[in-house]
């Protein structure tokens, strides 16, 4: 059974129909990359399975259960984390603290207990601490551990952001061109992760980018849109050669 | 300057950092007591004002410093919690249940403004609490069968564990042992997820949203607790003032209660403390200056106010840290002596921040 199926998924803004009835299905342990030129409505469908949007029409499926009308804040909770394509963090809080804050879901201490600071909510908290050390480990950011992200260089910001996503333990990982403003390197090492968080945290990823290198590099299939609908969806080569997308990329 | 080798999670945990953070914090605890044998009974009173402030300060510091959203209304909280400390005290209930009644009802008030006030944000949240306030202010005035109306009330002595607390020095120490529960509880918040989970709300609302973090729980806790604080001292404000009535709690002192929280240094808890003495310090230090100031200038009757004012202002300009911003500046100076560099605190501006907002 696929982890996400989005079926017939379309909304409008004003008369604009920015996502038309788009259909995909994602099974655990895919890599599975959205493509398309700008305004094709990549972002758009991230916003509707954040449930930052109402959908217009169509139905999204996580897990078995339908999430399309569910409350904001229960996606997280479900176990889907997200990065942003202009980088959402806490800019004054130190990095160490926006990973905490990607525990937030797993936490069951009530706010009478923390304002006491009962023994359990010590106790949550080391086990917290010890969740993020890992991802810190993981990613590399031991160095940045104690600064604030306003002090940050962009690069890092990106990778940061990943982290917090990773806190959260998800199940599905949806990152939003999570190459866009890093350098080669920097871009390298983010196709490395990505292929990690799949292979030893077992994370499902659904990603948009435009840097088709790391598309082919890292996806098992990919789906390409144009205007808010589907072009064609398959493995990154066969995708990268159709007609249709080279004709939306570089016009007809 | 001072390096911390951590090697357990328990040291970022706790609520100090180093050995000299006790040894400090133990010696103002020991000025705070010896206080009221050194110093005048005048100024114990003023020390006793400033720690009320500083209690209801705390209050707005959880909700506008690190949850960001802004009030203009706090002045209802601490007039709710003051009327009630009053009332209930004539009714004859003892100081150890009409006071945590007072933060209670406050808080229930809180949460009565929180709700309407999730879906405001900024000048729109402000005019929102701005006119609650006034909403508040005339309940006070009109419900005269319990208020006494315009009339005011007196306020009776508070009996505690059969002592009678009739000198100022006795209040001093209450309203000193309120303000350190209350910084601990602040601080016990702002260190687990709750807290946190304020200070995302504050910096991005989206992601805090992404993470699982309940936005409309969230604020009306946050409206909660700060309310529930700033009505724990007005409940103190009765007792100090002795006789309370409407006037007392208008627009004015919501400002004044603001404008604490911005110049002593929003988001920092000594903030609280640095801007509520200067917030009461202020006017006495406006009194000698004005026997200084040709009359023409010195009888003018907004003098106060736009002393304040023109701070407020230049606060903002030059130091938006705040009181708070300035110490730290001052501590790092000595730490690094002689090696200080201008550019240390510049602030880094970086474009993502900049196409935000």
């Amino acid at each position: 059974m696929a982890l996400v199926e989005v079926n017939n998924l379309a909304i409008q803004f004003g008369g604009i129909r920015a996502v038309d009835g788009v259909s995909f299905e994602i099974s655990a342990g895919e890599i599975y990359t959205i493509i398309g030129p700008n305004g094709a409505g990549k972002t758009t469908i991230f916003n509707l399975i954040s449930r930052i949007y109402d959908p217009l029409d169509g139905t999204i499926v996580f897990n078995g259960q339908d999430i399309t009308h569910e409350q904001p804040h229960r996606i997280a909770q479900l176990g889907i984390a997200r990065t942003f394509q202009n980088i959402e963090l806490f800019e004054n809080a130190t990095v160490l603290d926006n990973l905490l804050l990607g525990r937030h879901r797993h936490h069951r201490t009530q706010f009478w207990q923390e304002i006491v600071f009962f023994p359990v909510v010590r106790h949550q908290e080391l086990e917290d601490r010890e969740k993020v050390e890992e991802i810190i480990d993981f990613l590399d950011l031991q160095h940045y551990r104690e600064q604030f992200v306003r002090s940050l260089p962009y690069g890092v910001r990106k990778v940061v952001e990943l982290a917090r996503a990773l806190a959260t333990q998800p199940e599905l990982l949806m990152l939003d061109e999570p190459s866009s403003g890093l350098n080669v390197e920097e871009t390298r090492d983010m196709s490395f992760w990505i292929r990690d968080i799949r292979q030893q945290l077992g994370i499902t990823l659904l990603m948009v980018e435009h840097d088709m290198k790391l598309v082919a590099d890292v996806s098992d299939r990919v789906l390409a849109l144009n205007d808010g609908r589907v072009l064609t969806e398959g493995s990154p080569s066969s995708v990268q050669g159709n007609a249709d997308v080279v004709a939306a990329y570089l016009g007809e | 300057m001072r390096f911390i080798f951590k090697t357990s999670y328990q040291q970022d945990i706790r609520l100090y950092r180093h050995g000299g953070d006790i040894f400090w914090y133990g010696l103002l605890l020991l000025a705070l007591l010896t206080a009221p044998a050194v110093l005048d009974v005048y100024y114990i009173g003023e020390l006793t004002l400033m720690a009320i402030f500083a209690i209801a300060g705390v209050g707005l510091m959880l909700l506008t410093g690190y949850t960001g959203q802004i009030s203009l209304g706090h002045a209802a909280f601490f007039g709710v919690g003051a009327y009630t400390e009053a009332v209930l005290i004539e009714a004859g209930w003892p100081f150890l249940l009409s006071f945590p009644t007072a933060g209670l009802l406050a808080g229930a008030v809180g949460v009565a403004i929180g709700l309407p006030a999730l879906r405001l944000t900024g000048l729109y949240l402000a005019i929102a609490t701005l006119a609650f306030a006034f909403i508040v202010e005339e309940v006070l005035a009109r419900w005269e069968s319990v208020t006494h109306g315009h009339e005011g009330m007196a306020v009776g002595d508070i009996s505690l564990l059969g002592m009678d607390i009739d000198t100022e020095w006795k209040l001093y120490y209450i309203a000193i042992a309120v303000l350190i529960l209350v910084m601990l509880g602040a601080l016990n918040i702002l260190r687990s997820p709750t807290g946190r989970a304020f200070v995302a709300i504050r910096d991005s609302e989206h992601a805090a949203q992404s993470l699982g973090v309940n936005l409309a729980t969230y604020k009306t806790l946050a409206f909660a607790i700060s309310a529930a604080f700033t009505g724990l001292a007005g409940a103190l404000y009765a007792h100090k003032l002795l006789y309370i009535s409407p006037d007392a709690f208008t627009i004015y002192m919501s400002i004044e209660l603001l404008l604490m929280v911005v110049i002593g240094g929003l988001g920092s808890l000594h903030g609280v403390v640095f801007g509520a003495a200067f917030v009461i310090l202020l006017p006495q230090a406006i009194a000698i200056f004005r026997d200084e100031l040709p009359s023409m200038v010195a009888e003018q009757p907004g003098l106060e106010s736009a002393i304040f004012g023109l701070i407020l202002v230049l606060v903002i300009l030059f130091e938006p840290l705040g009181i708070y911003g300035r110490w730290l500046k001052i501590k790092h100076y000595f730490s690094v002596f002689p090696l200080y560099r201008k550019a240390t605190f510049k602030r880094q501006k970086t474009y993502s921040r900049m196409t935000q907002r």
